[in-house]
């Protein structure tokens, strides 16, 4: 369980820019797994709560995954920027 | 041993209670994760948007060893709500309730922690609808400082949005392990009847998660 302290500190390291988000949600997702599984008792536990489990999880996919298509596809279909409102000088 | 005490009158056996309970509680955290999940998919949409401002605002205000001790303090907490839980599947009274008391103690260490951040960022006239004022005067080189004010602002937004939902979880989880301690003090738990421990250990596993998330998404950009 120590080991979770520790990959903290390893996420400290600033790489690239984009790969070191990449890695540090990699660190987060795994540590975050071994939380769930561990610590809430979800890898003993009935078939049902795993359903649970899962489902919740399924809805937040969809959420962030639609939503980021949605915001990142305008260029694409619109053929501008998706977020063009910068705020003016009054 | 009076299992029948314990056991409400809708449930056939407390197997069942038991097992009802914890799922209520999970459905409890869906709902929970949602509601972080909509905050945090606002907050990744903007960061992928603004990526400069975003990252200009984590790597000059938000402080990484401040957020890092925090970490690693809330993970202890679940450690030791883990061990609380383990204790009273076990019928060991004390050490329950000095986990319980443990975590309750780790959990205000937290919070302290997050008020410091707080006033520091309120020194540095750096809070949205306050004082946010950018770039801050106590800053050294704020030539470095080339991010559009504008969405540093909204960075910071998100920040305290995000931070104050979060602590507010888990003070909300603080009074929740009161309850459960002096429950556990007067004797309430048994190793056939432990399910309250469990099921706020398991709400508080997830504030944790969700700060585990937030701690790189607010900190870590670079």
């Amino acid at each position: 369980m120590a080991l979770l302290v520790v990959t903290v500190v390893a996420t400290y390291l600033p790489w690239g820019s984009r790969i070191g988000i990449v890695i540090a949600m990699a660190i987060a997702i795994i540590k975050a797994t071994l939380v769930v599984l561990y610590f809430m008792h979800v890898k003993g536990s009935s078939g049902l709560t795993k359903v649970f489990v899962i489902a919740g999880l399924a809805w937040l996919a969809i959420l962030m995954g639609i939503t980021l298509a949605d915001y990142h596809t305008r260029p694409w279909l619109s053929g501008e920027a998706a977020m063009t409102v910068q705020p003016q000088e009054r | 041993m009076h299992q029948a005490g314990h056991l409400a009158h809708q449930f056939e056996d407390l197997a069942q209670q038991k097992e009802a309970s914890t799922l209520g509680m999970w459905a409890f955290l869906a709902t929970e994760l949602m509601f972080f999940g909509g905050a945090l998919t606002c907050f990744v949409v903007y960061r992928s948007f603004y990526a400069h401002a975003f990252a200009q605002a984590s790597r000059e205000h938000m402080s990484i060893p401040l957020g890092t001790i925090n970490t690693a303090v809330l993970l202890c907490s679940s450690l030791t709500v883990a061990m609380g839980v383990h204790f009273a599947r076990h019928g060991q009274q004390r050490k329950l309730i000095v986990m319980l008391l443990a975590t309750i103690f780790l959990a205000i260490t937290f919070l302290c922690i997050k008020a410091t951040e707080y006033y520091t960022e309120y020194r540095h006239e750096l809070v949205p609808g306050l004082n946010f004022h950018y770039p801050p005067h106590h800053h050294e080189h704020p030539d470095r400082l080339t991010a559009n004010p504008a969405n540093v602002e909204l960075f910071f937004c998100f920040y305290f949005f995000l931070t104050a939902l979060h602590a507010l979880h888990m003070i909300v989880g603080v009074g929740i392990f009161s309850v459960i301690t002096v429950k556990a003090w007067r004797g309430a738990f048994s190793p056939e009847y432990y399910n309250p421990v469990e099921v706020s250990g398991l709400y508080w596993h997830f504030v944790d998660l969700v700060w585990i998330f937030l701690f790189p998404l607010l900190y870590l950009l670079h």
